[in-house]
């Protein structure tokens, strides 16, 4: 068994706090697949969110045009959420990698359920911060309180008033 | 101060709070527009989308919000939150009353056509909505003495689907072997559905020990004051329902929801999302959220009252254990009881306050002593801060066979008893006029 991952609320915060531009590898233009929630929820939260899959390329996804390869999406990404399996991680990790000056990464996310320890480690050693077996929506969601209408155990305990925006 | 930015965070603080801070404070922050520091009562129905697309996302489970309250409500979903965290689970569904709960989690688990294995010392309620109501939905409950956990792998068929104890009995002072039943439902790739009703949280754990889902009548010691009735469904949030066929409700594509897959879309959260988006839907049985509020403040104090609760309990045990008109006493807190040593393994804390005896005398003599307390109330419930006296044999265990009812301890000399929280000599006084006054009539 793998060591279990922790990640405090501090650190996850301040990455979703950060971010601005995510390029979500493996969204689907399918609108009731997960990435597509995922995509859909981030996009309201005020994320650009940039769809990566070479057979959706060319296709607008949820009003993003999607790109074949990281290397093709125009401009900064500060993020790259990864929707793959975790075999598949591990050369979406080293894109990233090799495009972190370019594209000024900052984070490699890897969803819930994909994990890659050797990748993370080869991330962590070029300067990324890495995040795996975690979905930014949920962890949104949690931190956000959102998660708790749900019922869900969010395991936030805190007395301070939430500053929140009224529109 | 160490630093908390790293993602080799050794423990993330939220997860250190303990047992009593998460009783008060899991699933109620201040309510962020006003300040409001406890819990306001979202006393409605329906919630305002901000436009079309928003309803859309709400609708298609797209985004975290509220439709309707019979999905889901703010005052109720703190609730949820709460029990969650007190049972360490992922996620809670509160409904109308405990028999609410049974029924909604069961309604993810099974088909028409499907069995579970119940243990036959179950709450007369329950053996009564198991053994008769569920056979209207098609579902057949085999019920086995869970003594000998051989017996639940002897009754688990092909199309079983769950197991289905009690950590603490009502009423007969019986405690479940958690650890070994969990084993043999999951070796037949079923969950193990524990109601932990009696014990509540603080005195039992049933996740720790394997347990899958848990089930409660929130109307008894969590709300704690006999005001509210209320069910809650807690799931762990770590049972693999892909790993056979025999879950399709949470494994296979949902029509209702455009062929969305509960497990693939929702992960871990995908119980407890279905209870909410499927059961609470099409079912309808919603817990209020007056009702929630005050479980919500019920749960603030459980922790003193269970050991106040336990503490009353043993002294009127041992009480009643020396009494020339008292024949037996059946308290897994009594170093005679045979489930003793089950009860320290998995009631560290105390076996509860629920329990019953037999007078000597039958039938006759437990109505006389029901009916001769002056300070305990002759009423249906548990779990309440006053003491209760029943004779199940008379009425919660009325609709049972003979057999049946000994098989549940619940024969027509027994009586059973909720130990308040009174001062423990006036309890013990009235229970023993009472059946001073029995004895002697």
């Amino acid at each position: 068994m793998p060591v279990e991952l922790h990640y405090g609320d501090d650190h996850l915060q301040a990455i979703l706090d950060r971010v601005r531009r995510i390029a979500m590898v493996g969204a689907s233009p399918l609108w009731n697949r997960p990435s597509s929630f995922a995509m859909k929820y981030l996009q309201a939260k005020g994320y650009r969110v940039i769809p990566v899959n070479p057979n959706a390329a060319g296709q607008d996804i949820l009003g993003e045009r999607c790109y074949a390869r990281l290397a093709e999406v125009p401009g900064r990404i500060d993020m790259v959420d990864i929707f793959r399996s975790s075999d598949e991680a591990g050369p979406i990790v080293d894109e990233a990698i090799a495009l972190k000056a370019e594209k000024s990464i900052e984070v490699v996310w890897m969803q819930l359920g994909v994990r890659d320890d050797a990748a993370a480690e080869r991330a962590r050693a070029a300067g990324l911060e890495v995040v795996m077996d975690r979905c930014p929506k949920i962890e949104y969601g949690r931190l956000h309180n959102e998660l708790s209408w749900g019922g869900f155990n969010s395991r936030v305990i805190s007395s301070k008033r939430r500053r929140v925006r009224i529109a | 101060m160490t630093e908390r930015t790293k993602e080799d965070d050794p423990a993330p603080a939220p997860d250190g709070y303990g047992f009593e801070t998460r009783m008060i404070h899991a699933g109620t922050p201040p309510e962020p527009i006003t300040g409001a520091r406890q819990t306001p009562i979202y006393q409605n129905t329906s919630y305002v989308f901000h436009d079309v697309d928003h309803a859309a996302s709400l609708f298609n489970l797209q985004t975290f919000g509220f439709i309707y309250s019979r999905l889901t409500n703010p005052t109720v979903a703190a609730l949820e939150e709460r029990i969650a965290s007190l049972e360490d689970g992922r996620g809670a569904t509160c409904c109308a009353s405990g028999h609410a709960a049974q029924v909604l989690a069961f309604f993810a688990l099974m088909e028409p056509g499907d069995e579970f294995v119940a243990s036959n010392r179950l709450y007369g309620g329950s053996i009564t909505q198991f053994g008769k109501t569920f056979k209207k939905f098609g579902w057949q409950c085999r019920f086995v003495d869970v003594d000998d956990p051989a017996n639940v792998r002897r009754a688990i068929g092909p199309k079983c689907k769950a197991v289905f104890v009690e950590s603490l009995a009502n009423p007969g002072g019986v405690v479940s072997d958690l650890e070994p039943l969990a084993a043999i439902a999951h070796e037949a790739g079923v969950p193990l559905v524990v109601d932990n009703t009696l014990a509540t949280p603080y005195l039992c754990q049933p996740f720790d020990w394997g347990a899958d889902i848990v089930v409660h009548s929130t109307t008894k010691f969590l709300s704690g004051n006999g005001t509210t009735v209320g069910g809650c469904v807690v799931d762990k949030g770590t049972f693999d329902w892909t790993r056979n066929d025999k879950f399709p409700a949470l494994a296979q594509p949902e029509p209702a929801y455009h062929g969305l897959t509960f497990t693939e879309t929702f992960g871990d959260m995908a119980f407890t999302t279905h209870q909410h988006a499927v059961g609470l839907r099409d079912l309808g049985a919603t817990m209020a959220p007056m009702n929630a509020f005050q479980t919500l403040l019920g749960i603030e104090t459980l922790s003193l009252r269970m050991e106040r609760h336990c503490a009353n309990a043993l002294a009127v045990a041992r009480f009643l254990e020396a009494h020339d008109a008292v024949a037996w006493v059946s308290c897994a807190a009594l170093e005679s009881s045979p489930y003793h040593a089950l009860a320290r393994k998995y009631l560290p804390r105390g076996a509860g306050a629920v329990f019953t005896f037999g007078v000597t005398g039958g039938y006759e003599a437990g109505v006389k002593v029901v009916e001769g307390c002056n300070l305990l109330s002759h009423l249906a419930n548990i779990g309440d801060t006053r003491s209760l006296i029943l004779h199940p044999a008379s009425t919660t265990h009325r609709q049972l066979s003979d057999a049946q009812r000994a098989a549940a301890g619940a024969g027509p000399e027994v009586i059973r008893l909720s130990v308040g929280l009174e001062t423990v000599d006036d309890i013990v006084d009235d229970l023993d006029q009472a059946l001073r006054h029995a004895a002697a009539t």
